[in-house]
């Protein structure tokens, strides 16, 4: 039995029903990122004051990210424009940038969180807390046991841990960043920037997982419709552009919620 | 991305106006950027409203022209209504819970 409406419009929606059903899926996306978002707000705007940090994303790799996202939108409208026109070789050439573009953005996106992950703030025993990335622990490295040590690199010693929330003031700017060295004596406990070692922390990877998730999605059924699906553009070329076109419209929602966490998690 | 029966597709002129959008959204990101680390203000409250407003912009650009909403179908925009509707009374109602503290436990 023949799927009715993939190509020609309903008489009663005026559009065809993929159509209408990916901006459903995207008003229900809305929501679900609306949720977040909101969550964003309510512990933001909750926060004691001071404690809210800020300057802890590399803005360099968030810019970067946004314009890779920006980019993979455009090529992805010209690939639809392209298939549109039956200009096959450069819908190809832009779907197979757009692939390139999604699958850069989320490498970009795990080195962000490898940093994240090797970033650690120790608890020590004198009371002042030292920050830094993990780069050596010895072998006999044993908190429990307080034998070993471990390096931080690039790392600071602060008195209270109001000094590492906002980094973008000139006192944090101006402070210095040295190795340390620590003996696992002198460490009381130690903590990397995963979700749980704050609320910021916590949404920030929780919005940006959600956020990588589509992207990945995305990504994979650009790349089924450019690889293994593309057989249906010799049979019914005006189908499989209107798939190209239901999957643009979700990669440019991905893009839009990109254009609003990069300032929410990034600049503000 | 609009229907083939009611636009007819100029692969050259949708070029165009996708090099002039990329330019315009590279323009408001730095944008975006240099308002962040500006002395504007003396907190984020400012900063933050501008910043919101040039994201909205940006949105505005990828929504109406890459996702073709400025010439989409009527039912499109119901559902579109809709969605800034609940969107509008999610955000709306976790504001104005900040402030609804039970009675006895804020002093006033």
């Amino acid at each position: 039995m023949e799927i009715p409406y993939t190509i020609e419009n309903r008489p009663d929606t005026g559009i065809y029903n993929a159509k209408l059903g990916i901006w459903l899926f995207l008003a229900s996306e809305v929501m679900l990122f609306g949720g977040l978002f909101s969550a964003y707000v309510l512990l933001r705007v909750g926060a004691e004051p001071g404690t809210w940090p800020h300057g802890w994303l590399d803005v360099k790799l968030g810019t970067i990210n946004t314009l890779i996202l920006a980019l993979s939108a455009i090529t992805t409208l010209l690939a639809w424009a392209a298939c549109k026109v039956r200009q096959f070789g450069k819908f190809k050439f832009f779907h197979g940038c757009t692939i390139l573009l999604g699958i850069s953005f989320l490498c970009l996106h795990m080195y962000e969180y490898h940093d994240e992950w090797t970033h650690y703030e120790i608890q020590l025993a004198n009371g002042k807390i030292a920050d830094g990335h993990l780069a050596e622990t010895s072998k006999d490295f044993d908190l429990a046991k307080k034998t070993g040590f471990v390096k931080l690199e690039e790392g600071r010693v602060v008195d209270d841990s109001k000094e590492l929330a906002d980094l973008r003031t000139p006192e944090a700017r101006a402070a210095k960043h040295e190795d340390i060295t620590l003996q696992a004596a002198d460490i009381k406990s130690m903590e990397n920037y995963s979700p749980r070692h704050n609320t910021f922390t916590a949404i920030y990877f929780t919005i940006t997982g959600l956020h990588g998730l589509h992207v990945l999605g995305g990504t994979l059924v650009i790349f089924y419709l450019w690889g293994p699906g593309r057989r249906m553009y010799k049979t019914d070329p005006e189908r499989y552009t209107n798939r190209i076109e239901v999957s643009g419209l979700f990669w440019h929602f991905v893009d839009l919620v990109w254009i609003f966490l990069f300032p929410v998690l990034y600049l503000t | 991305m609009s229907d083939s029966k009611e636009h007819s597709v100029d692969l050259n002129s949708y070029i165009r106006l996708c090099a002039v959008i990329f330019l315009v959204l590279i323009c408001t990101t730095a944008a975006m950027i240099a308002t962040s680390y500006s002395h504007i203000g003396n907190g984020w409250t400012l900063k933050v409203t501008l910043i919101l407003s040039i994201a909205i912009v940006n949105a505005f650009l990828v929504a109406g022209y890459l996702m073709h909403l400025l010439s989409e179908k009527k039912l499109i925009y119901t559902v579109l209504v809709f969605t800034v509707f609940f969107f509008a009374g999610l955000m709306g109602l976790t504001m104005w819970a900040m402030g609804d503290f039970p009675v006895g436990t804020v002093a006033h």
